[in-house]
C-alpha cells in the first residue's frame, strides 16, 4: 500500500502517528457530556442540534394536526365541527406555529446540527448562545402553544393586522401573546443567526476556502444574513403594535394620525425574505443529496453560489407583492411585479442545475431521494403559480383566495418540508446507530406526495371559483363542496405519511455520539465522517469541495489523529478559528461547556415576556432581573485569560487569545450591530411613511421645542464619546489606571442616560403626549428604541468594571471592553441621528 | 336542531336555484372581469408547458439516452434553461400584464355611476348619490346598471375588509381613514355574488353582498324608487309592527326614512324587504329568518353588533318582521 498523501499543500500529514496515549480520553474527557438528567445542561451543538430538531418536529405534528381539524370543518359546507372563534384561533395559530415555531427553527436547527461538522469545526463558536436561543424558543413556543387550549390565543391571522390586532377589535390578551411570544422567538431566531454567521465565516477547517465550502453552508450563511436584517422589521412592528395595545400610541390608528397600512409594509418587508429564509437552506440540503446520491459533484456549483446570494438580495425587494390588491399606485404595482418575477430566475438556475447533477451521475432511487423529486416537482408548480400571482391584474383576483393557499403551500412545503425530510432520510446515518428504513421512507414519500396534491391542487380552483381563506364556513351551492371535500381527503392522507415517518423514527432513529451508521451514501462532504461528542477527532486540512471524495483515506486519517489539533491542547473545549475567505488558521477559541446558567437566563427571559403578556408585571420585573443575572453569571467565566500560543499540527503555532477583527465576538457583536441598525433604519422608515401618510400631523418649526434643549441632547452625547474614547486609550496604555477607566465608564454612561432623559424632558416639557398623535408617538418610539440600547450599555457597562474590578480586564485581556465599546459607540451615532431625525427633519419640512 | 344546521335547511334549497358560478372569477360577466379571466388562460397555458419542459428534462436526465443525457449536464444547459429561458418568458409576460393594467390606470370616466361603499364588520353599507347629491342609504346589496362604468369608493367604518366580486373585477381593500377607488362594469343582467376577502375578524366568512346588474333604464327607477321614503304600513298588523320597531328602540341604530327611526350604527332597513338577502347575503329574506335574526342574531353571525331582542310576544315578533319583510 503506498502512503497516502495528506490533503495539506505539503502533502505531509500535520501529526505523526502513533498519537500519544492519553490524547484521545483527554479529548473524551474535556468535551463529556453531563450524564442523566443533567444532558439539559450540555451546550454541545449535536446534542442541542438534536432536541432543537425534535422541538421543531414537534410543532410540526402539532400545527399539522390544526391543519387537520380545520380540514375537517371545510370538509362540508355549513359545518358546525369548530366553530367561529376556535376555527379563527385554530387558522392564527396553525401559520404562526408553521412559520415561527417550525419553519425558522427547523431550518436554523440543521444549521446547528450539520454546520460544525460539515465545516471541520468542533463545535458552533458560542455553544452557550446556541444553547440559550433553543431553550427560550422551546418554553417559550410551548406557552404560546397552550394558550389555545385554554382558548387565549390570538385570532387576529399570522399577518396580525391591524386595526384588528389593535386593542379595539382585540381586547384579549391573544395579540399580545402573539406579539411578546412571537417578537421573543424573533430574538431566539436572531441569536441563532449570529452564532452561525460566525460559525460558518470563523470556524471552517483550515483550507476551506469560500469557494470549497458546501452548498449548504452558504445557504446558512444568506439565510443568517437574511434573518439580520428582515427580522428587525417586524421586530419594530411588534414594539409598535405592543406599544399602542398597552399605551395608546396610535401608530396604526388612521383617525389618530396613524396608519394600518404601515403594519403591512413592516410586516411584508420581514414577511417575503421570510419565504426564502425558509426555502434557502432546504434548498441547500437538496444541493448536498443530489450529489450524494449521484455520486458526481454538483453541476453549476458557482452559478448556485451566485443565485442563491441573488435570491438573497431580490428577496428585499418584493415585500409589496403580498399589497398588490391595497390600492397603492400602478407604477409601485409595475416595479413590485418585475422584481417578484426576477427572483424566480435565481431559482429556475438552481432547478436546472440540480436536472443536470441528476443527468451527469446516475441516481440511486433512495427515499430521500425521492422526497428530492417530489420536491422538483412540487416546488417547480409552486414557483409557476407565484409567476402568475407576480401578475398584478391575475393577483387581484387571486389574492386573499384558496388559490394563494394552494400557492404557498406548493412552495412551502414543496421548498421547504420535503426537502426537510429527504434530509432526515439522507443524514439521519450520520447521527444514529441505524438508518431509516428505507421502505417506510418510501411508502411515506408517496403517501405525503400523493395526498399533498390531493389536498392543494384542487385549491387553485377553489379560489379562483370565489372561496376567500380564512373562513371558517361556507355556503353550499356555490361549487366549492366536492373540491372542499377533495382536499381534506388529501390532508388525511398526508398526515398518514408523516405518521409513518413519526413510526419510522420511533423503531430506527437511534441518536448516538459515537457509532453511528456512517457514509452509507459514499458521500464527500465532512459530516460523513465520524461523530464524536467532540466532532472528528483531528480537523482536516480541506483542499475540494468534497475531501472525501478527493482523499478516500482522509476519514482514517482523521480518526487517527494525523490532522490538526488531534486532542485538546488547552485542556479546555476548543476549535480553530480561521480567516473569512481564505479559511487560514489564525488561533485557537477556547468554548465553553455545559452550565445551568444559559438554561435558567433562557427561562426567566421567557417567564419575564409571558408574564409581562398576562399583565403580572412584578413578577415579570423579578424574572427579568434574574434573566439578566443569569447571563452575567453565564458571561462571567467567557473570555478566559491567554493560554499563550499553542502548537496544532504541521508545524502551525497560534495564539489562545486575541482581540480586535480576528476575535469571533467582535464579529458577533458587528451582527448584532446591524441587526440594532436594521431595526432603526425600519423605524426611520415608519417615521418617514407616517409622515407622507398624514404631514398634516407634524408640526411647525415654532412647535417644536426650542433648539437648546437637543442640542445639549447633543453634547451629552458627543461628551459620553470622548469619554469612550479616552477610556480606550488609557485602557491600552497601561494597567495602573484602572480608577480612571472606571471614572471615564461611568461618566460616559451617565452621560449617555442623561442624554436620552434630556431628550424625552424636552419633549415632554413642551407638551408632547405619546398618546397625541401618530406623530407623537413616533417620538417618543424614538426614545424607546435607544432607551434599550442604553439599557443594554448599563449592564454591560457595570459587567465590564466589575470585571476591571476582579482583574479579568486588563490592556490585553480586553474583548469585554471592545464589545462594550462598539455597542456605545452605535448608542451614540444612534442618539444623535435620532436628535437629527426629531427635532430637525419637522423644522426641514415644516 | 343547531342553529347552523337551520341555516343550511334555508340556504341551499335558494341557493342550488342559481347557478354555481355567481361568485367565480373563471365566468367573467364585465370586461374587467374578462381581462383578468384572459390572462389567467395564457398564465395556466404557459405555466404547464413551462412544467412539461421541467419534467421533460428531469426525465431525460433521469432515463435519456447518454448524448441527452451528456448535453443537459453542462453549465450551459443551466444557462439556458434557468436563465435565458426564463428571462424571456418572464419579460414578455410582464409586458402583457402591464398592458392589461392600463386599463386600470386610465382617468376617471366623468360619466360613472357612483357609489359609495362602506366595510362594517361584518356587513356593507352602500350610499348611492341621486342627482343633487343626496345620500340614499342601503346594505348587503348593490343595483348597478348594465353597461355603465361605475365607480365604487371604498372605505372602512372599523378593520380592514376588501371588496371582491369575482364576476365583475378583482378586488380591492377598504381601509379606516382612506378611501380606495375601483372601477367596474357589467355586461349583462344578473346577480353576481360577492364576499369580503380580508379577514376582518369573527364573522368574516359571513360577509357577503349581492351586486344586481340590471339595464340602465330599470336603474333608474330603482334609484328614483330607493330615494323615497320608506312605505306607510298598510292593514293593522304592518302598524303594529312598526309601532313596536318605534317602540323597542330598534332606530337608535337603525334607519328608516320617513320614520322617527333615523339610527346610523346598523343597517339602512328603508326598503330591507326588497332586497333578497339579509344578514350581509347569509339568510334570504322573508319574514322568518328577518324575526331570526332580530331574537338569535348571535348564532346567525356571532359577535355581531345586535343585541338579541328577546322581549317581544310570538304575535309582537310576527308583526315586527311582517312590517320588516313590506319594506319594498
Amino acid at each position: 500500500m503506498t502512503k497516502a498523501k495528506a490533503a495539506t499543500p505539503s502533502g505531509e500529514f500535520p501529526h505523526k502517528l502513533p498519537r500519544p496515549k492519553d490524547e484521545l480520553a483527554r479529548l473524551k474527557e474535556v468535551w463529556a457530556l453531563p450524564k442523566g438528567w443533567r444532558i439539559l445542561s450540555a451546550v454541545n451543538n449535536t446534542v442541542i442540534g438534536y432536541f432543537y430538531i425534535a422541538t421543531a418536529f414537534g410543532f410540526f405534528v402539532l400545527a399539522g394536526i390544526l391543519a387537520l381539524l380545520m380540514r375537517t370543518q371545510l370538509a362540508v359546507p355549513d359545518n358546525d365541527f369548530i366553530g367561529q372563534e376556535t376555527y379563527n384561533q385554530i387558522f392564527t395559530m396553525h401559520g404562526t406555529v408553521m412559520m415561527f415555531l417550525f419553519a425558522v427553527p427547523a431550518v436554523e436547527a440543521m444549521g446547528v446540527l450539520l454546520l460544525p461538522q460539515m465545516l471541520g469545526a468542533r463545535d458552533l463558536p458560542f455553544p452557550r448562545l446556541g444553547a440559550f436561543a433553543f431553550w427560550a424558543y422551546l418554553v417559550g413556543g410551548s406557552v404560546f402553544f397552550c394558550t389555545l387550549f385554554v382558548g387565549m390565543a390570538p385570532s387576529g391571522g399570522w399577518f396580525m393586522y391591524p386595526p384588528l390586532s389593535g386593542e379595539r377589535f382585540s381586547p384579549g390578551v391573544g395579540a399580545d401573546f402573539w406579539l411578546l411570544g412571537i417578537g421573543f422567538i424573533e430574538i431566539s431566531a436572531i441569536a441563532g443567526a449570529i452564532e452561525i454567521i460566525v460559525g460558518v465565516l470563523r470556524t471552517r477547517a483550515p483550507g476551506m476556502s469560500l469557494d470549497k465550502m458546501p452548498i449548504f453552508a452558504w445557504t446558512m450563511l444568506i439565510l443568517a444574513g437574511m434573518i439580520v436584517f428582515a427580522f428587525p422589521a417586524i421586530i419594530l412592528a411588534t414594539i409598535l403594535l405592543e406599544l399602542e395595545r398597552a399605551f395608546g400610541w396610535p401608530f396604526f390608528i388612521a383617525e389618530r394620525g396613524g396608519d394600518a397600512l404601515l403594519w403591512q409594509h413592516l410586516f411584508w418587508f420581514f414577511g417575503h425574505p421570510e419565504v426564502y429564509i425558509i426555502f434557502l437552506p432546504a434548498a441547500g440540503m437538496v444541493s448536498m443529496i443530489v450529489p450524494a446520491m449521484t455520486g458526481t459533484t454538483l453541476v453549476g456549483h458557482r452559478l448556485i453560489v451566485v443565485a442563491l446570494i441573488a435570491t438573497g438580495f431580490f428577496s428585499f425587494g418584493l415585500w409589496v407583492h403580498h399589497m398588490f390588491t391595497t390600492g397603492i399606485p400602478a407604477l409601485s404595482l409595475g416595479f413590485f411585479s418585475a422584481a417578484s418575477m426576477a427572483v424566480s430566475i435565481p431559482s429556475g438556475i438552481q432547478v436546472f442545475a440540480w436536472i443536470a447533477t441528476l443527468a451527469a451521475g446516475r441516481l440511486k432511487l433512495t427515499a430521500a431521494s425521492l422526497f428530492v423529486l417530489g420536491f422538483l416537482f412540487v416546488f417547480t408548480l409552486g414557483g409557476l403559480t407565484g409567476v402568475m400571482v407576480a401578475m398584478v391584474p391575475f393577483d387581484w383576483q387571486a389574492h386573499d383566495t384558496y388559490f394563494v393557499v394552494a400557492h404557498f403551500h406548493y412552495v412551502l412545503v414543496g421548498g421547504m418540508v420535503f426537502p426537510l425530510f429527504a434530509a432526515f432520510y439522507y443524514w439521519a446515518p450520520a447521527f444514529s446507530r441505524r438508518p431509516l428504513s428505507e421502505r417506510l421512507g418510501k411508502w411515506a414519500f408517496w403517501l405525503i406526495f400523493l395526498g399533498f396534491n390531493v389536498a392543494f391542487f384542487p385549491m387553485h380552483i377553489t379560489g379562483l371559483i370565489g372561496m376567500p381563506r380564512r373562513v371558517y364556513t361556507y355556503p353550499a351551492g356555490l361549487g366549492w363542496d366536492t373540491l372542499n371535500l377533495i382536499s381534506t381527503f388529501g390532508a388525511f392522507v398526508v398526515a398518514g405519511g408523516v405518521l409513518l415517518i413519526l413510526v419510522d423514527l420511533a423503531r430506527n432513529l437511534r441518536p448516538t455520539l459515537q457509532d453511528s451508521a456512517g457514509n452509507v451514501w459514499k458521500a464527500g462532504t465532512l459530516e460523513w465522517m465520524e461523530n464524536h461528542v467532540y466532532g472528528a477527532r483531528s480537523v482536516p486540512h480541506v483542499d475540494s469541495r468534497e475531501p472525501l471524495w478527493t482523499h478516500p483515506t482522509m476519514t482514517d486519517d482523521v480518526h487517527e489523529g494525523r490532522y490538526y489539533l488531534p486532542g485538546s491542547v488547552t485542556g479546555a473545549r476548543e476549535t480553530i478559528v480561521t480567516s473569512p475567505v481564505e479559511g487560514a488558521p489564525q488561533c485557537v477559541m477556547r468554548l465553553s461547556g455545559p452550565g445551568w446558567a444559559h438554561v435558567l437566563a433562557a427561562v426567566f427571559t421567557a417567564a419575564f415576556f409571558l408574564l409581562l403578556t398576562v399583565k403580572l408585571v412584578t413578577a415579570a420585573i423579578v424574572s427579568g432581573v434574574l434573566a439578566v443575572v443569569m447571563i452575567l453569571a453565564w458571561m462571567w467565566d467567557s473570555d478566559p485569560a491567554s493560554a499563550g500560543t499553542v502548537d496544532i499540527g504541521g508545524g502551525i503555532r497560534l495564539p489562545t487569545y486575541v482581540s480586535g477583527p480576528t476575535h469571533p465576538a467582535w464579529w458577533a457583536m458587528i451582527v448584532l450591530i446591524l441587526v440594532a441598525g436594521a431595526l432603526y433604519l425600519s423605524y426611520v422608515f415608519a417615521y418617514l411613511y407616517l409622515w407622507t401618510v398624514s404631514p398634516q400631523g407634524w408640526p411647525s418649526a415654532d412647535a417644536l421645542p426650542d433648539a437648546p434643549g437637543p442640542a445639549a441632547a447633543a453634547g451629552l452625547l458627543v461628551a459620553s464619546g470622548l469619554a469612550l474614547a479616552a477610556a480606550s486609550r488609557v485602557l491600552s496604555r497601561k494597567d495602573r489606571f484602572r480608577g480612571a477607566l472606571a471614572a471615564l465608564v461611568a461618566f460616559g454612561v451617565i452621560t449617555l442616560v442623561a442624554a436620552l432623559a434630556l431628550d424625552i424632558w424636552t419633549q415632554w416639557r413642551g407638551g408632547l403626549r405619546p398618546e397625541a398623535s401618530g406623530y407623537a408617538a413616533m417620538v417618543y418610539a424614538n426614545a424607546v428604541l435607544q432607551g434599550q440600547i442604553v439599557a443594554a450599555i448599563v449592564v454591560m457597562a457595570g459587567f465590564m468594571l466589575a470585571r476591571l474590578a476582579a482583574g479579568r480586564l486588563d490592556g490585553s485581556r480586553r474583548v469585554v471592553f471592545d464589545n462594550l465599546a462598539i455597542l456605545w459607540w452605535y448608542a451614540v451615532g444612534q442618539g444623535l441621528v435620532g436628535l437629527a431625525l426629531t427635532h430637525g427633519f419637522p423644522r426641514l419640512v415644516g | 336542531m343547531t342553529p347552523r344546521r337551520a341555516i343550511t335547511s334555508v340556504s341551499v334549497p335558494v341557493l342550488l336555484s342559481g347557478c354555481s358560478d355567481v361568485q367565480s372569477a373563471l365566468a367573467p360577466m364585465g370586461p374587467d372581469a374578462s381581462r383578468i379571466f384572459t390572462l389567467a388562460g395564457i398564465l395556466f397555458a404557459g405555466a404547464a408547458v413551462v412544467m412539461l419542459i421541467v419534467l421533460a428534462a428531469l426525465w431525460i436526465a433521469m432515463r435519456g439516452s447518454p448524448d441527452a443525457r451528456r448535453g443537459l449536464a453542462t453549465d450551459r444547459a443551466v444557462i439556458v434553461g434557468g436563465i435565458a429561458f426564463p428571462t424571456v418568458t418572464l419579460i414578455a409576460l410582464l409586458g402583457y400584464g402591464v398592458w392589461v393594467m392600463r386599463a386600470n390606470i386610465t382617468p376617471v370616466d366623468a360619466a360613472a355611476v357612483q357609489i359609495e361603499v362602506v366595510g362594517e364588520q361584518w356587513w356593507w353599507r352602500v350610499v348611492y348619490r341621486d342627482a343633487e347629491g343626496r345620500r340614499i342609504e342601503s346594505a348587503n346589496e348593490i343595483r348597478i346598471p348594465v353597461g355603465r362604468e361605475v365607480e365604487f369608493r371604498l372605505t372602512s367604518a372599523d378593520v380592514i375588509h376588501s371588496f371582491w366580486v369575482p364576476n365583475l373585477a378583482g378586488k380591492l381593500d377598504m381601509f379606516p381613514g382612506r378611501t380606495t377607488t375601483l372601477r367596474l362594469s357589467a355586461d349583462r343582467p344578473g346577480v353576481y355574488r360577492g364576499q369580503c376577502a380580508e379577514y376582518c375578524g369573527g364573522a368574516h366568512a359571513l360577509m357577503a353582498m349581492e351586486v344586481v346588474a340590471v339595464p340602465e333604464a330599470d336603474f333608474a327607477v330603482w334609484l328614483a324608487t330607493e330615494a323615497m321614503p320608506a312605505p306607510a304600513p298598510v292593514g293593522e298588523t304592518d302598524k303594529r309592527g312598526q309601532t313596536l320597531f318605534l317602540a323597542a328602540g330598534c332606530g337608535a341604530c337603525h334607519a328608516i326614512r320617513g320614520t322617527s327611526a333615523n339610527g346610523v350604527i346598523g343597517p339602512d332597513l328603508t326598503r330591507v324587504g326588497a332586497r333578497r338577502f339579509i344578514a350581509a347575503a347569509t339568510l334570504p329574506t322573508s319574514r322568518e329568518t328577518l324575526a331570526r335574526v332580530i331574537v338569535d342574531g348571535q348564532h346567525i353571525k356571532p359577535g355581531n353588533g345586535m343585541p338579541p331582542f328577546r322581549i317581544f310576544s310570538p304575535g309582537e315578533l310576527d308583526a315586527l318582521s311582517g312590517y320588516l319583510a313590506g319594506l319594498k
